[in-house]
């Protein structure tokens, strides 16, 4: 048994470690959030020269046929400088869920663009009441002709207004909860009948409820079997949701080595506040805390790709249960720790604050996910 | 031994009610109740009304233009203006400067300040923390050197809430580092326009601009305006703390919190049913209101000791801590509830349920609560020397 990262590894996750130190320091960073939906293609076209595009994909697929360890890698680097460019939802989510589930010819129409930097996707599955489930799906796709016609609304899709090409989940059959019967279908952004509203988000991404009016879709827009739509996105969000676990750990590390490194040097009562053993004590909470996150998600990246959903599922519930919790402490004791400077928008660590709360609701709470374990472990026994 | 108000409170809080429902301007309602910031104007306007029924400044004794209440009848008050949604009055004059007029000001400063401040002519900011002085206050740096009949300030003040609305600051300011460092601070009223004086925005994690760095060169300021005596700041600023005790906890708004995120797990639904039947969430909201029970009975027994004309006991040390401590847990579930629609950030109207639109910058901005007006660690160093005898050294 080794936890050793190889060399490969090593290199990616030093570049990435890289490009945060030279090019997204909280001031460069700044410079993205004022842009349009936070979104800098200077950047995107920086990663897909750096290949980072490719990671998840197979060589056959013009990838660098990384794996999970890899993409956590390049999360975690992207965490700690807080990366505003839809990685998590365009390459992981989205790329990951064709790269499984396409067919030959869809990868080959989508893969090599996506690859390249010059094409984004967004899953659109979440939808007004559908809160972490995804197979709580009330948007309908009714045949038509060759192809079918989508109608429903779905809400709050991360990278929707970056999107060129929509994963939209809809039902071809069964009721509103059903697990069968559920269908992903790939639609143009521009289509007739797609109307995005986007908005930002309060970590400074974007995101934006999308409305599907009969929009006409061929028969090769159909990703997998008709009505077999959710396993693939089940899987899909599990790989996405590891990968934000990931991306927390790296801020988490950051804001708990910010505080640690302010205890030190703020003067209070004439001695540094470090010196106080109530701060101490808590510092080391923060510490530990990541530490023990450090463990879920490495566990969770071994065992997201375990061909046993039930394993998958009850895995990733567990990372994302005990990471949430733990952002949360460390989100909230971090600006707690700096007192008021912590409150402002001058300082970064109000910046990890946001991105990490926005982190706690992503793809299901704490609550969500240990309720999801707790049906899993009650249903194996 | 009873909670029961008397038939004349009761009466009391029914003519409260009666007026709330008629006088409170719907817009002002729908705003306080979903959490959004108010302007300024909106705040005075609402401020005059309140005054124009002799009801704004409910502290104050009668001759001053009170009404005269007793503690209960002010806790009444309290309740009956959060169970409307009105705006709490965030006026740093009737709250906090007044008192202190009252008890140290000189007779001119009396006459000519207080009917501005009831008026709302007055909008006055706080000048007390500094970059270098947070929960050390007492090492307070801005200096004030005499001059003449004049004081010559010069330095920083961080963290003036709304000193951007402001036409006075009242400040603790330096005028002797001799001796005690507590000994040579003294408490000054200066009005903003004063040449050299310059307040810098500083925006808040939700993204609002409440808070400012207030700055002084060569600001002069006639002695008239030293409130008590020279060297006597600390003493002034501590009278304070132990004024007003009753509504520190928060205990009436955090109610109102409670009921209005109560409404939302009831009206609004997830996977076919309302979020209140999900288990874990209807838990979660449970305890807060039992942990909101638990405030509010310290908190009536610290009016009960207050009403009787006692001193409030060793439960009153808590109400800032737990109080907060309940603020923070309503918002935290506030953003629960909201699920993904707590991620879009000050996004268009429509983009989702109205309640929900604002509850991440409440979730953002009540992180404050425990820093503000003494943080956690400072009220809990307070509690364990002077409650618990935990005093060593």
């Amino acid at each position: 048994m080794h936890f050793n990262l190889s060399d490969e590894q090593k290199l990616i996750r030093n570049a990435v470690d890289k490009f945060i130190r030279n090019d997204y320091s909280f001031d460069a960073r700044k410079k993205v959030l004022a842009l349009e939906n936070g979104f800098s293609p200077e950047h995107w076209r920086q990663f897909a020269d750096m290949g980072w595009l490719g990671i998840p994909f197979s060589e056959d697929q013009g990838g660098l046929g990384g794996g999970v360890v890899d993409i956590v890698q390049v999360m975690e680097a992207f965490g700690t400088g807080m990366v505003l460019e839809p990685y998590l939802s365009a390459i992981v989510l989205a790329g990951g869920l064709i790269a499984r589930g396409g067919s030959a010819a869809q990868q080959e129409a989508l893969l090599p663009a996506l690859i390249g930097g010059e094409k984004l996707l967004a899953v659109a599955y979440t939808e007004r009441e559908s809160r972490f489930n995804p197979a709580d799906v009330q948007t309908r796709a009714e045949k038509s002709g060759d192809g079918y016609l989508i109608s429903g609304e779905k809400a709050v899709v991360l990278g929707a207004p970056t999107a060129d090409a929509l994963i939209v989940s809809a039902r071809t059959g069964g009721g509103r909860l059903d697990t069968q019967g559920i269908s992903l279908f790939l639609v143009d952004s521009k289509a007739p009948g797609v109307e995005i509203t986007g908005y930002r988000t309060m970590d400074g991404g974007c995101a934006g409820n999308v409305r599907l009016n009969k929009v006409q879709v061929g028969a090769d827009a159909l990703i997998g079997g008709e009505g077999a739509g959710f396993a693939l996105l089940d899987e899909a969000v599990d790989h996405a949701t590891v990968a934000a676990c990931a991306d927390a750990l790296g801020a988490m590390q950051s804001a708990m080595r910010k505080t640690v490194e302010y205890l030190k040097t703020r003067k209070q009562f004439g001695v540094p506040i470090g010196s106080f053993q109530a701060l101490q004590h808590r510092a080391v909470d923060l510490f530990t805390a990541v530490e023990a996150c450090r463990s879920m998600v490495l566990m969770a990246s071994l065992k997201v790709t375990d061909k046993d959903p039930v394993a998958r599922r009850m895995a990733v519930s567990a990372a994302k249960q005990f990471v949430g919790e733990k952002a949360r402490l460390v989100a909230q004791q971090a600006v707690q720790m700096h007192g008021g400077i912590g409150m402002t928008e001058e300082l970064d660590i109000g910046h990890y604050f946001r991105r990490l709360t926005m982190f706690c609701a992503q793809f299901g709470t704490t609550d969500y996910h240990l309720k999801r374990y707790a049906d899993l472990m009650a249903a194996a026994a | 031994m009873n909670i029961d108000f008397s038939p004349e409170e009761l009466a009391f809080q029914q003519e409260v009610r009666s007026w709330f429902a008629e006088n409170l301007p719907a817009e002002l309602k729908r705003k306080t109740e979903l959490g959004i910031m108010l302007s300024k104007d909106e705040l005075v306007v609402w401020q005059r009304i309140l005054n124009a029924q002799g009801w704004l400044v409910t502290g104050w004794p009668k001759e001053y233009g009170g009404p005269d209440w007793t503690p209960t009848q002010r806790y009444i008050f309290d309740m009956e203006r959060a169970r409307a949604n009105a705006p709490i009055g965030l006026s740093m004059g009737i709250i906090m400067l007044g008192p202190v007029l009252m008890a140290y000001g000189t007779q001119e400063q009396k006459d000519y300040y207080l009917p501005r401040i009831r008026n709302c002519e007055d909008w006055w900011c706080q000048g007390y923390s500094e970059p270098g002085a947070g929960s050390d206050l007492a090492s307070l740096k801005t200096m004030a050197v005499s001059d003449g009949d004049d004081y010559i300030v010069n330095g920083s003040k961080i963290w003036t809430t709304y000193g951007h609305w402001a036409n006075r600051i009242f400040c603790l300011v330096r005028t002797s580092t001799e001796g005690k460092k507590q000994e040579g601070i003294s408490f000054l009223l200066i009005d903003m326009d004063t040449p050299g004086l310059e307040v810098r925005p500083i925006v808040s994690i939700d993204g609002e601009h409440h808070l400012n760095e207030t700055f002084f060169t060569d600001v002069r300021v006639p002695k008239k305006n030293l409130v008590g005596k020279e060297g006597q700041g600390w003493t002034v600023a501590k009278y304070l703390l132990t004024h007003e005790r009753t509504t520190i906890a928060g205990v009436a708004d955090s109610k109102v919190h409670m009921a209005n995120l109560k409404r939302m797990a009831r009206e609004n639904g997830a996977n076919g049913e309302p979020l209140m039947n999900d288990p874990s969430l209807r838990q979660k909201l449970a305890k807060a209101e039992i942990n909101l029970l638990a405030l509010e009975y310290t908190n009536l027994r610290t009016l009960a000791a207050t009403a009787a004309g006692k001193a409030p006991g060793p439960e009153s040390s808590l109400l800032k801590l737990d109080g907060t401590a309940v603020q923070q847990q309503l918002s935290e579930l506030g953003v629960e509830l909201s699920g993904q629609y707590a991620w879009p950030w000050k996004a268009d109207d429509g983009v989702g349920p109205d309640e929900f639109a604002a509850t991440t910058m409440r979730y953002a901005f009540t992180r404050a609560a425990t820093i503000y007006g003494g943080s956690d660690e400072v009220q809990k160093n307070v509690i364990a020397k002077m409650v618990l005898g935990l005093n060593f050294k």
